[in-house]
């Protein structure tokens, strides 16, 4: 079972930022198919939000086949999105500290090594679409 | 599907003045609705109109289908949290759950004493010695456990600490999960009401000046900012909300369904707060924006 949290700052609306994190979780392997997802009223009743929130997240994810509904139950994932991801990732991530390692020595800052990777980040991807 | 609210031309006037004119509104059942607006804008009149404390000068209003205060059904099918979360100051917890049984043919005994328990509130304590939080979470429960199927709550967490605040909230919203309860409450402050809403009204001076839903809301504003033009000259699909102007840059709130193609505006998305203070202080009457509700 996850726990959901709501970023009032972040500008991205309620509904979207629960189906984020559970794709986000079962991408991270932390939800796999067959488990639960809370229930409405055990979310609402945590963080004081709409029940119509909950319902529409968990209606977008079963409309991408993530979820599905068992009436009397609750809401189950239905789907694995780690493929066979899952097992590149620790590796990746040893990688990825080495580099920040490296970053740091260089004497770049918290901030410029996070404007670094996203520059990078975004200007890769652009090249991807182009 | 029977709207919750729907109202016509309403109006009420007291003496020579105004409270509420000229307003026409459907609200749909099952959802939360948010009233918002700044003191004096109509609020209270409006619910008290809802509930059938209050007869309407001009026009119509329907509730759930029927006359509000029409009868003993109707009366037990929408439930009050009035301004100030109200109790008895002298009788005990356990004395208002009595009193709310004697008085509510639809009455939920274990709700109220599952609640009651939940909270930790001491059946055996007079409402009088309650902390503020506690009051309202006994209202709360008065009204919940009366099991409407409209629940109407005026400026329910005003005089709550955030705690307390967020601790009302919580129970409301699981109530109104597990009862597939339609509510209508007020606040001065959207902050309180983003989270839990999904609808919002916005009274200004008497008048309703904006209503929908809010993922629509937040969908169909954007804030335009680029070199200085007159509002004027935007494409007729696009209302605007507020303007403000510098002598180089003009920075544009606009209601608009489609998008803005127009190169020259940076587009930016606005939060619910932002939404409404643009309507409080926008100060454009344009006939244009009547459209909007």
């Amino acid at each position: 079972m996850i726990e959901f949290h709501l970023d009032a700052r972040s500008g991205v609306s309620p509904y979207q930022q629960l189906v984020r994190q559970v794709r986000h979780a079962m991408r991270l392997g932390l939800l796999a198919e067959g488990d639960q997802l809370p229930t409405v009223k055990d979310v609402v009743a945590r963080l004081a939000i709409n029940p119509n929130t909950v319902l529409k997240a968990y209606r977008e994810l079963e409309h991408e086949g993530l979820a599905a509904a068992r009436p009397g139950l609750g809401t189950f994932v239905t789907a694995t999105l780690t493929d066979g991801s899952l097992a590149a990732h620790e590796p990746l991530r040893q990688e990825l500290r080495r580099w920040l390692r490296k970053a740091r020595m260089a004497g770049l800052d918290e901030e410029s090594i996070e404007a670094l990777f996203t520059a990078t980040f975004q200007a890769d991807a652009q090249r991807g679409i182009a | 599907m029977t709207a919750a609210v729907r109202t016509r031309g309403l109006g009420k006037r007291y003496g020579r003045r105004w409270a509420l004119t000229d307003c026409t509104l459907d609200v749909p059942a099952g959802r939360v609705v948010g009233l918002v607006g700044p003191n004096g804008a109509g609020k209270t009149t409006l619910l008290n109109m809802v509930v059938g404390q209050l007869a309407p000068t001009s026009g119509t209003i329907e509730v759930l289908g029927g006359a509000p205060g029409g009868g003993a059904a109707q009366l037990a099918k929408v439930g009050y949290v009035a301004q100030e979360t109200p109790t008895y100051a002298g009788l005990t917890v356990a004395e208002h759950l009595r009193l709310g049984a004697k008085l509510n043919p639809r009455w939920d005994d274990a709700v109220a004493r599952r609640r009651i328990e939940r909270l930790g509130l001491d059946p055996a304590k007079k409402a009088g010695r309650l902390s503020g939080g506690q009051r309202a979470q006994l209202a709360l429960t008065l009204g919940i456990a009366k099991r409407p199927e409209l629940l109407v709550l005026d400026e329910p967490v005003a005089a709550l600490d955030p705690l307390a605040r967020r601790e009302f909230l919580q129970g409301l919203m699981e109530a109104a999960a597990e009862h597939d309860l339609s509510v209508l409450l007020s606040s001065h402050l959207v902050s309180d009401l983003e989270r839990v809403c999904d609808h919002l009204i916005m009274l200004l001076e008497a008048r309703v000046r904006v209503a929908g839903d809010i993922d629509d809301l937040l969908a169909e504003h954007l804030l335009l900012t680029g070199p200085r033009r007159d509002p004027a000259d935007l494409p007729a699909g696009q209302h605007v909300v507020s303007a403000s102007h510098t002598d180089r840059q003009s920075t544009l709130l606009v209601r608009t369904t489609e998008p803005v193609h127009d190169p020259a505006w940076s587009v930016d998305r606005v939060g619910l707060e932002d939404i409404v203070l643009a309507y409080m202080t926008g100060g454009d009457r344009r006939p244009a924006l009547e459209v909007i509700s």
